[in-house]
């Protein structure tokens, strides 16, 4: 009997003006919002963690200063971070391994250009490989640099497109100078959409402190921990050694010890704002189409009413009545669902398409078909629920008055 | 005696327009028999249409009794007079009144879908009808695509759909031509041979008179006479006491009409 029902409703939807099909535009809206949300999750999370430079979600790291310090990370602390603490916390009993990392600031020219940027140190041995693993560098031309590497430098992805402020693009095989002290470029990286990293130059650690007369000083300090379970305890341990280290007391701390736990929370509470507007969005735009289907579908009653009086006159019950229409403004809701559904995995496609463009990435966009089925069944309930009174007004119509139409 | 179909025992159906009492029927009598071909007559505003109501179990009466194949039908809920009308009668309509979304086939299909029938004996029900109607190759046109008296067909099909005792038709004729008019009449009067119970609601005494035996004349929500086509005359009884009283006039007229048409 459901499946005649059905099959009624869908022949009238059929034959509907355009009027009806616009106020699906609200339902339509509010599921492609939904959907298309879902899909790009993966590339949008991506998209916010490189634009903070969180690259690698498995380190600690370690800066002296606070937030306060303006320019590359851990330069311009007032007291920074020494060589002797990175042999201190290596010897921790939580932490594997731990990298004096550099990244000092200072003048690049080229093509008779100079502009002021920051270099990054690229540790000798296997800390090189973590490194380049953390930070997830692949050459786009030429090479990466390797141990023993002395005036040779790689540069981000920015200078070889042309957006570094040089007037030309900076290719391997070009000579720069850094601090007065010539280079020479061996490789670019792959674009990797953060304005830090396409905009650094790579630097061997030991030339990259002689140029720049760093002598005990660190900038910044990476922590490998000996298991992810103990990324708390591996905190815990090095901010007990600092303070002790620094004379500083608990609550006064003048460094920071990270965990990509709190870099990872302000992506999600970014990429939580975000979600939460555009589910407002769409759950209005979703209650429009409802507020909609509740009109087209009051104007349908009111138009059909002598099909009304007809059917009840060849022997339609109340509750045949009430379901065709309550059917038909399911069908309705779903359809537009279908339609938000499909744009909306189109947009999650392409989104994400133009997410891995940008940085350089390779994520899928998220596709989940549970989900799917669920968002189909919820509009349909939705049209259902928005077609409850008026069926009812359809089903209550006396046969006479109605066939009167 | 044939077996009494439908009976209205002094029904009246009025209306409440505020301090208003609209007597649309006031007090009628009406019998239909298995197997007759029967119309109600009237002017417009006789009460004739609400009287179709009432004897097609579209409509409950203010007062009095419905019997329909021996059953009071006259307090009945809403949902349960569908599902007898469904059954029981046929509805024929002057404006044909099928569902424009839906095929000429589909159409004829649905009184049975009301019905509980399974959609692949509906199927070949539909089909046979469509066929007695001479339309068979029509069944996947929609009405827009067929002419007037086609879709008066189909109405007939589809009013046959559930093999009802009773077919009722109001004013069957009443938006075709006296052609197309003449061949519904035909497919009626076909189906009255066939055994059905043919009630008609009709303003054109021509029409009632060549086709019905037994012909109700209405006026005024109250059954003025009744005609049969061997010139037999009746009233019923109590309208007969009113009419002796205020009408006698009329009743003699009408009385010389039906014997000159017999001649």
């Amino acid at each position: 009997m459901f499946s005649d029902y059905f099959s009624l409703s869908f022949k009238n939807l059929k034959h509907r003006g355009i009027r009806s099909w616009l106020t699906l535009l609200g339902i339509f809206i509010g599921i492609l919002a939904v959907v298309s949300l879902i899909s790009l999750g993966n590339g949008l999370k991506l998209g916010v963690m490189s634009q903070f430079g969180v690259g690698s979600t498995e380190v600690i790291t370690v800066q002296a200063g606070g937030l306060n310090s303006y320019g590359p990370p851990g330069s311009g602390a007032v007291n920074p971070l020494k060589e002797s603490n990175v042999e201190q916390i290596e010897k921790l009993s939580s932490v594997e391994n731990a990298i004096a990392r550099y990244t000092p600031s200072g003048k690049l020219e080229f093509n008779d250009k100079v502009n002021f940027g920051f270099a990054m140190s690229v540790p000798d041995g296997e800390d090189r490989k973590f490194v380049y693993e953390q930070l997830d560098v692949e050459a786009e031309t030429g090479r990466l640099l390797k141990d023993g590497d002395t005036n040779k430098v790689v540069l981000g992805y920015n200078f070889y497109a042309n957006a570094a402020g040089y007037d030309k693009a900076i290719k391997p095989g070009n000579t720069i100078i850094l601090q007065d002290k010539k280079f020479q470029v061996v490789g670019i990286t792959k674009k990797k959409g953060s304005f830090i990293l396409d905009g650094v130059v790579y630097v061997n650690e030991a030339p990259l402190k002689d140029l720049m007369n760093i002598s005990e000083e660190v900038y910044m300090i990476v922590v490998q921990v000996k298991d992810k379970d103990l990324m708390e305890r591996a905190k815990e341990d090095i901010e007990k050694l600092l303070r002790k280290e620094r004379g500083v007391k608990k609550g006064e701390e003048d460094f920071e010890v990270s965990t990509p736990d709190a870099a990872l929370s302000t992506v999600n509470s970014i990429l939580g704002g975000v979600q939460a507007f555009i589910i407002i969005i769409a759950s209005m735009s979703i209650f429009v189409g409802a507020i909609g289907i509740v009109n087209t579908m009051t104007t349908s009653v009111l138009e059909r009413k002598s099909q009304i009086g007809t059917m009840k006159a060849i022997g339609a019950k109340n509750k045949d009545i009430f379901y065709h229409f309550f059917i038909e403004a399911g069908l309705l809701g779903l359809i537009g669902g279908i339609l938000g559904v499909i744009f909306g995995l189109l947009i999650g496609y392409f989104g994400t398409v133009g997410i891995n463009n940008f940085i350089g990435s390779s994520v899928k966009p998220e596709i989940d078909i549970v989900l799917i089925v669920l968002v189909l069944i919820g509009s349909f309930l939705i049209g259902c629920v928005a077609g409850i009174t008026p069926a009812m007004q359809a089903a209550k119509q006396n046969p006479v008055e109605a066939l009167r139409g | 005696m044939r077996k009494s179909l439908i009976k209205l025992e002094n029904v009246f159906k009025h209306y409440y327009m505020g301090d208003i009492v609209v007597k649309a029927v006031d007090g009628i009598n009406i019998s239909i028999h298995e197997g007759e071909f029967v119309a109600i007559m009237g002017p417009s505003g006789s009460g004739k249409s609400t009287s179709m109501n009432l004897v097609g179990s579209l409509d409950v009466p203010t007062k009095g009794k419905i019997y329909l194949d021996g059953e009071d039908i006259s307090q009945l809920e809403e949902s349960e007079l569908a599902q007898i009308r469904g059954k029981k009668i046929g509805f024929i309509f002057q404006s044909f009144n099928l569902i424009p979304n839906l095929t000429v086939k589909e159409n004829i299909m649905l009184p049975m879908m009301f019905q509980g029938i399974e959609r692949e004996d509906r199927e070949v029900i539909a089909e046979d009808l469509l066929k007695k109607v001479e339309l068979a190759d029509r069944g996947n046109h929609y009405p827009n695509q067929i002419s007037g008296g086609q879709m008066q067909r189909v109405a007939i099909a589809r009013a046959l759909a559930n093999n009802p005792e009773v077919i009722l038709a109001d004013e069957p004729t009443g938006n075709l031509d006296t052609k197309t008019g003449e061949k519904v009449m035909d497919f009626l009067r076909q189906l009255n041979k066939e055994g059905k119970t043919i009630i008609m609601v009709t303003h054109e005494p021509e029409l009632a008179e060549a086709y019905a035996e037994k012909v109700y004349w209405l006026k005024d929500g109250k059954v003025e006479k009744v005609t049969h086509k061997n010139g037999h005359f009746s009233v019923e009884k109590e309208e007969k006491q009113l009419f002796d009283k205020d009408n006698k006039r009329v009743v003699k007229k009408s009385k010389k009409k039906i014997k000159k048409k017999g001649d």
